[in-house]
């Protein structure tokens, strides 16, 4: 029983209590070359949340975390909006918005890694002006294109998966495999446990932090790309709007630790589809979508009671004592 | 000259050599006229970042601020154009909510020992979807105790107006440096942000403590809301989206160290100021978009995050080549 999470569980209320407000919830057919359904439509919806929480979820993990996610999807939709309109080819287009993406996640992990600023503040800094920056790109108006290269990114289908799943999908497998066959993910726990004894055990921190928020800028700057070919535009003042907000939140439902050292790629993508399964339930419902917040609120508080202190104290003290000769093995987890 | 006062020095050159620049690019810009409605159209702004200042002073961080302010200008329109409540009761109500809010956030900081700022994350949803769910539409106030006070002001000569909620947010700074400077509350504020297992070792009442600072700021939040209603005579549940930023923007670029422990209220006044010069700036030129406005700030954000860390790195050094005991405010690198 020990691989059943919480989070399998969650997800799967909401699916069900999307199916009892929504009979055909769980139909799936398949229209012009892909899969359509409210069901698919989920995780079409949740990907690009989903793929800015694989990278926040590298950041959190290192005690960090990155607010200029939202940002930056707007400055790479910006990008690829305003090139792909002056008439350059679809690879290079693609190719600058994942640069720039990298760019501000070098900029953040070098005011993180190297000027030693806290995390939230120093990425508040590109959270401002990104989008200053965004809306000097575009010169203030939503710049839309029609390429099918750009938008096939956003609404096309791979094999009947939406290709937004798709590159979701690819990027936690790949991240994940990275992190865990890897002994990069056990630097990176490290680092958020304890960055200075992690130096003096020989890691790299300087370089492993720049390298997280560089990724994350590269996810955040996919997500930018598939929120602008969705849309076939690029609105820098609404692109990613409040997604850093959600990105965390995801990563919070999936387990990793605010205090860094404990994270789970896949679990974090599960939590951006819980949060995706939550939205679907309210529209659903006939709720104003504004009753999503006060949802938001209350999940996370709820996972804030879970994990804290008090709570754990209160759980191990209602538990019966255990007999004197059932002391737990060494190594063996006791919550 | 102290390492504490730079960042306050910096700040204020900082907006006289602005403020200088301006007034000899467009001379009409030195007026009462306009020194009046810089404290008017930044009146909400600075009263919700003064707020601000005593929660970064502890070392914590409110994103709940624009939320509040939204939730309290819809309340005091739902109260007063639908159920007839006069304004002075409702801004009572809402007053007492707000800080009961804060207060209820400060505890679950304090007592569940989590980030500040996912907490009022959470707070934050919270305030906004309650006051979605209340309305969905912009709700005018036509109330004539509304118009009365919006009439009110004092003309300065050359024409400027000193308006109630300019007033209003000029005594919110006087409390709140007596408070934060003058007071035992003002003490453990610093004390915590400072380092708070010192603090607690010196017998600082942490709990109490935070949850005054979080009931503050959310009081401050709900002022702010009353003002800002004031100031568009509406409730709107999208209104102030963003002003979270602003407001910590000020506070910082105010010379107010993130990490806790060391600033001053008001270097928050000149830091409210400098946002209000680049705005008055772009409306002047006529030619710049308003983004650029997100630009310059996030350029001064960087600046002044570097200062402070110069700053640290300068104390550090002073603090190693005198090892006696020095009462100086040691922020912990995060």
């Amino acid at each position: 029983m020990k691989w059943i999470k919480p989070q399998y569980i969650a997800f799967l209320i909401v699916l069900l209590l999307n199916f009892a407000l929504f009979r055909g919830f769980f139909t799936i057919s398949i229209q012009d070359g892909r899969l359509f359904g409210s069901l698919i439509d989920v995780f079409n919806r949740g990907a690009p949340v989903a793929i800015l929480a694989v990278g926040m979820t590298a950041v959190i993990a290192t005690k960090g975390v990155d607010l200029s996610v939202g940002a930056v999807m707007a400055v790479a939709g910006a990008v690829a909006a305003s090139l792909i309109q002056s008439g350059q080819p679809l690879g290079i287009v693609i190719l600058a918005a994942l640069g720039i993406g990298l760019l501000c996640g070098l900029w953040n992990g070098f005011l993180v890694a190297v000027l030693d600023l806290q995390p939230i503040i120093a990425t508040l800094i590109l959270m401002v002006a990104g989008r200053g920056i965004a809306q000097l790109m575009t010169e203030g108006r939503i710049v839309t294109f029609n390429d099918p290269g750009l938008i096939y990114i956003g609404s096309g289908a791979l094999l009947t998966i939406p290709m937004p799943v798709v590159i979701a999908g690819v990027l936690m497998v790949v991240a994940t495999l990275i992190m865990r066959r890897t002994a990069l993910g056990l630097f990176i726990e490290s680092i958020g446990v304890n960055r200075s004894a992690s130096t003096y055990a020989g890691l790299r921190s300087k370089t492993l932090l720049i390298g997280v928020y560089a990724f994350c800028g590269l996810c955040a700057s996919i997500a930018g790309l598939i929120a602008a070919a969705d849309i076939r535009g690029a609105d820098a003042n609404n692109a990613g709007l409040w997604l850093e907000l959600d990105a965390i939140l995801a990563v919070v439902i999936g387990g990793t630790s605010l205090l860094g050292g404990r994270f789970s790629i896949p679990l974090s993508v599960l939590g951006a589809l819980i949060i995706q399964g939550m939205n679907t339930g309210i529209l659903l419902s006939g709720f104003p979508s504004e009753f999503n917040l006060i949802v938001k609120a209350f999940v996370v508080i709820v996972i804030l009671m879970v994990q804290s202190p008090i709570v754990g104290n209160i759980l191990t003290f209602m538990r019966p004592t255990p007999a004197p000769t059932a002391v737990p093995a060494p190594g063996e987890k006791t919550s | 000259m102290s390492p504490r006062l730079w960042p306050l020095a910096a700040t204020l050159s900082i907006f006289l050599i602005a403020y200088a620049v301006c007034v000899w690019q467009f001379p009409n810009m030195w007026s009462t006229r306009v020194l009046g409605n810089f404290l008017t159209d930044n009146a909400f702004l600075g009263i919700v970042a003064v707020g601000m200042t005593f929660v970064i002073l502890s070392g914590g961080i409110d994103l709940s601020v624009g939320s509040v302010i939204a939730f309290t200008g819809v309340l005091l329109a739902i109260l007063i154009t639908r159920y007839n409540v006069h304004p002075l009761i409702a801004f009572t109500l809402a007053l007492a909510l707000a800080a009961a809010f804060g207060a209820l956030m400060g505890a679950m900081i304090h007592y569940m020992n989590v980030p500040s700022f996912i907490v009022t994350l959470a707070g934050m949803f919270l305030a906004r979807g309650a006051a979605s769910v209340l309305t969905r539409d912009s709700i005018p106030i036509n109330h004539e105790f509304y118009s009365t006070v919006t009439s009110l002001s004092y003309r300065l000569p050359g024409g400027g107006r000193l308006s109630v909620i300019g007033l209003i947010m000029v005594a919110v700074f006087v409390v709140g440096t007596i408070l934060a400077h003058r007071t035992r509350f003002g003490s453990y504020v610093f004390a915590l942000g400072g380092n708070a297992t010192s603090a607690n070792l010196l017998g600082v009442p942490a709990a109490r403590t935070t949850i005054l600072i979080y009931a503050l700021s959310s009081f401050l939040a709900g002022l702010s809301g009353i003002v800002f209603s004031l100031y568009t005579s509406a409730g709107y549940p999208l209104a102030a989206v963003g002003v979270e930023l602003d407001t910590i923007a000020a506070v910082v670029i105010g010379g107010t160290l993130l990490s806790g422990g060391s600033g001053f209220i008001i270097g928050t006044f000149v830091g409210v100021m400098i946002q209000g010069l680049i705005q008055t700036y772009i409306v002047f030129d006529g030619t710049l978009s308003s983004w650029w406005t997100k630009i310059v700030i996030g350029g001064l954000l960087f600046v002044f995050i570097v200062l402070q860390r110069l700053l640290v790195y300068a104390s550090k050094r002073r603090w190693r080549k005198t090892p006696a005991i020095q009462i100086g405010n040691m922020p912990e690198v995060a």
